[in-house]
């Protein structure tokens, strides 16, 4: 009889989904005991080896190195019926070196190189993130004076991710970042070349550099020093660059614009309108005494006009269901407004702002961006936009090719307000004039429904009275 | 010469540090110390040994059930053995300890089974054992804590009149175990204020494991740790953490000045915290591999070995032995841990007050109608099982 033990990933931290395997240290057939070392995982925070918790004979490995885990997935199955006998003391005590003497784990991945000048551990210091995370930065000090090893690429988890995303394959790519790792940069250099029918081949062993990389002389492999000596990381040892981890709201603002840039096909029209009419509304409305507790701004016309606008044009409230091949129709519109923060970009949006007066949502804008600058939006206000303006206006800016905001179709971008000439009744007169820009994705949205709205949205902040005819 | 004086008299590596064993385990004779340790015999030293080789094979252990999804974090104390277990055997048992949640060698010379520590780094008690009977704190999550806490505990013995009266049953002293990170906290230099004003019956310990996450204690503090405390008349010393018998003595005579009603002392056990912060921190990317090298070199569990065997104390068989043991508690601790049934989660609700309480009533009456949703899940799950 046999009892099957699977050995599933737990959480290696406090909280965390998912890890990358980057070192397989048992194959099928091999014996394993308690705690020994099975595998090497890096997570966001770390990279750390994790020991089975059952002893006995390998009978299957679920995982090669390279794929990402998520949490409570199956990493390999231990027979444990006439297996392993329970570690003896002393191997446990030089767990770190004598264990895992690597073992071929697959034919196609072979293990990463051994390194015997491992200094004499103490006492059971296999166990803990240092020793993996230790042996690995000796593999990249390694890969400085070599080559970066064909079958095991050095980048990090995010970075991974992106490649995959863009479908690039990691091992084509450059890398120039420290040690060898390949870094983000790196991954949309070779996305680049990919557009561009550059090859994006593997550069051929023994040569770091393939020629065609005018951005990469020569010698830089052996002048990329690592920074990860340093007590303190950041400034680069040559104090010529700061080096921050990508992480929280940038790191969830690249990995939005990313997927929402490579998914949705995005196309910008634009128009260029007088907002004189629209100034002089919200100038009466400051003067008023009934909107005295309100701030009232051109931005609050414009959400208000883009309103209308969804109105006449409904198909435009949508999004692309890939998973179901469907085009989910909103019956409602959730207002995202794209505020910048101290802490990055975000876009808390008014639920069921097609309900709402323009008094209204003046008062939910003006909220919804105190909230925001004060970092205290909650997370529910960014989810289930269904469509967003941002006001690259205030920045004194015209006009701009707005990205999608994940899971939306459009976003309307507002340039500034400026005095400029403009022709009425064959008059060079000076008008308020902002530029408007609209983005969306051509999946669901044909060009000429797309000009449609954005025509609508003129209409209503040109001749603010059509709001009362199409409102 | 200025005017302004700084207590800064050399760069801190200059404090004298007591040492009683060389890391190669030399012995070095010293005139104060060594009639405290006169009375140990070699059983006493092997005992001392095998405290360091048991803890550390738990501590160990703890660490892969964190890595197995058994514990929900761990603190490891590894390389602060002897500093550990040198303070916890410095005691007397009236005296009270009051702890951060990094003092498993001090809980094991209390008396506290690993597996109670275990229990709480798992999430289902609080403190496993009884604070009144082994007179140990709970562990104490909250750095800066330990010390108010401690000099208001010693403040109350002096007001039991369990100071200074002789009687080595009756006469108590307190300990406040906190790290070179904690020492920075506002909390420390007020209790140095009360324990001092009051010349309170406390002994603060602090081990300077050099790291404060990811912070050296170079950057923490402008003179040593052992001399801040003598800014409030304080008498303090450095000792090396990593040096059990150092410890052992340098903690013996502080706690009888503090039982003999002479007040406050201050210990700073130079040590090195050889593994990560915690299970969730990676020194790798803060800390020199140069200075961890180093450390492993003072390790203090093979100082003692290695003195123990120049005096012919132990031989190959008793280090053999104490390894085993070390493996069978560490097997002990994995299958209990791997085993262990997960708790009922209405026990929240317990120990909240002693008699019932209308709130708790109510709050528990609520929890029941939201857990009773899953009954039909967790019924399927059994089933699976």
């Amino acid at each position: 009889m046999t009892t099957i033990v699977t050995v599933r990933l737990t959480d290696p931290g406090e909280g965390l989904t998912e890890a990358e395997i980057t070192d397989l240290k048992v194959a099928v057939g091999d014996t394993v005991a308690i705690n020994q070392m099975i595998c090497e995982v890096e997570t966001a925070k770390s990279a750390v080896e994790l020991p089975s918790h059952v002893g006995g004979t390998v009978v299957a490995v679920h995982v090669a190195v390279g794929d990402e885990v998520e949490v409570g997935a199956a990493l390999i199955d231990i027979d444990t019926d006439g297996g392993a006998p329970e570690p003896d003391p002393s191997a446990r005590e030089a767990a770190a070196e004598v264990a895992p003497a690597p073992v071929e784990a697959t034919e196609e991945q072979p293990a990463a190189p051994k390194q015997d000048d491992e200094p004499k551990n103490l006492v059971g210091y296999g166990s803990r993130p240092a020793a993996a995370r230790r042996r690995r930065r000796h593999t990249a000090q390694e890969s400085d004076e070599q080559q970066v090893p064909l079958d095991r690429v050095l980048a990090k988890p995010p970075v991974r991710k992106l490649a995959r995303d863009l479908g690039i394959a990691l091992a084509d790519v450059l890398a120039t970042g420290p040690g060898g790792t390949v870094t983000r940069e790196d991954v949309m250099a070779a996305q680049q070349r990919a557009i561009s029918g550059t090859s994006a081949a593997p550069a051929p062993a023994g040569e770091y550099f393939p020629d065609e990389s005018p951005q990469a002389p020569a010698d830089l492999g052996a002048s990329m020093k690592s920074t990860r000596d340093q007590a303190f990381p950041g400034v680069t040892s040559d104090e010529r660059t700061t080096r921050v981890p990508i992480r929280s709201v940038r790191k969830r603002t690249a990995e939005a614009m990313v997927s929402s840039a490579f998914t949705a096909p995005h196309v910008t029209v634009f128009n260029e309108i007088d907002m004189t009419a629209t100034m002089d509304l919200v100038a009466r409305l400051k003067a008023s005494r009934e909107w005295k507790d309100v701030h009232v701004s051109p931005l609050a016309v414009v959400a208000k006009a883009l309103l209308v606008a969804i109105r006449r044009n409904p198909e435009v409230n949508a999004s692309w269901d890939e998973e179901a091949q469907e085009i989910v129709y909103k019956h409602f519109v959730n207002l995202g407004i794209a505020a910048a923060t101290p802490r990055g970009l975000i876009v808390p949006n008014i639920k069921d702002a097609h309900l709402l007066t323009l008094r209204e949502l003046a008062e939910a804008i003006s909220d919804l961006a105190r909230t925001a600058r004060a970092g205290r939006t909650p997370l529910g206000a960014t989810r289930e936009g269904t469509i967003t303006i941002t006001n690259f206006g205030v920045f004194g800016i015209d006009s701009g090719t707005p990205i999608l905001n994940p899971g939306e179709s459009v976003i309307l971008g507002m340039g500034a307000v400026k005095e400029k000439p403009w022709i009425v009744d064959g008059q060079i007169v000076p008008r308020k004039v902002a530029q408007l820009a609209l983005s969306f994705d051509h999946r669901l949205i044909d060009g000429a429904l797309g000009s449609e709205l954005l025509r609508d949205v003129s209409q209503v902040l040109e001749h603010p009275e059509m709001g009362l005819v199409w409102g | 010469m200025s005017v302004f004086r700084t207590t800064i008299p050399a760069p801190p590596q200059d404090e004298p540090m007591v040492q009683l064993l060389a890391p190669d385990g030399t012995r070095t004779p010293h005139d104060e110390l060594d009639p405290v340790l006169a009375h140990l015999t070699g059983e006493d030293l092997r005992g001392f040994y095998r405290d360091m080789v048991m803890i550390r094979a738990a501590d160990l252990e703890a660490t892969a059930l964190q890595r197995q999804g058994q514990l929900g974090l761990w603190a490891s104390a590894l390389g602060q053995e002897g500093a550990q277990i040198g303070i916890g055997h410095a005691s007397r048992p009236q005296d009270y300890f009051v702890p951060t949640y990094r003092e498993h060698g001090v809980a094991w010379a209390r008396g506290i089974e690993p597996m109670t520590l275990l229990e709480m780094f798992r999430g289902i008690s609080h403190c496993g054992w009884d604070p009144h009977e082994l007179r140990t704190h709970p562990y104490m999550i909250v750095l800066g804590a330990q010390t108010p806490h401690a000099v208001g505990y010693a403040m109350g013995i002096q007001r039991d009149g369990a100071v200074g009266t002789g009687d080595v049953e009756t006469d108590t002293a307190v300990l406040a175990l906190f790290g070179d990170g904690t020492s920075s906290e506002g909390e420390v230099s007020e209790s140095f204020t009360f324990a001092a004003s009051f010349q309170a019956p406390v002994v603060f310990y602090t081990q300077n494991n050099q790291w404060a996450i990811s912070v050296p204690t170079s950057v923490q503090s402008r003179v040593p740790l052992a001399q801040r405390s003598r800014g409030w008349g304080i008498p303090s010393v450095r000792v090396d953490g990593n040096d059990v018998l150092a410890c052992l003595a340098v903690g013996r005579i502080a706690l009888d000045a503090a039982r003999a009603g002479e007040g406050p002392r201050f210990i700073e056990a130079l040590t090195y915290r050889m593994a990560a912060h915690t299970t969730s921190d990676d020194p790798t990317r803060y800390r020199p591999r140069a200075e961890e090298e180093e450390w492993a070199a003072k390790d203090p569990i093979a100082r003692l070995r290695l003195h123990l065997a120049q005096s012919d104390e132990i031989d190959e068989a008793f280090t053999t032995a104490c390894d085993e043991e070390g493996h069978e508690l560490a097997m002990r601790l994995h299958h209990h841990i791997h085993a262990m049934p997960d708790p009922d989660p209405r026990e929240l609700f317990e120990h909240v007050y002693a008699e019932p309480h209308p709130l708790v009533a109510e709050e528990r009456a609520a929890y029941d109608d939201y857990l009773a949703q899953f009954e039909d899940e967790a019924q399927d799950q059994e089933g699976v099982r």
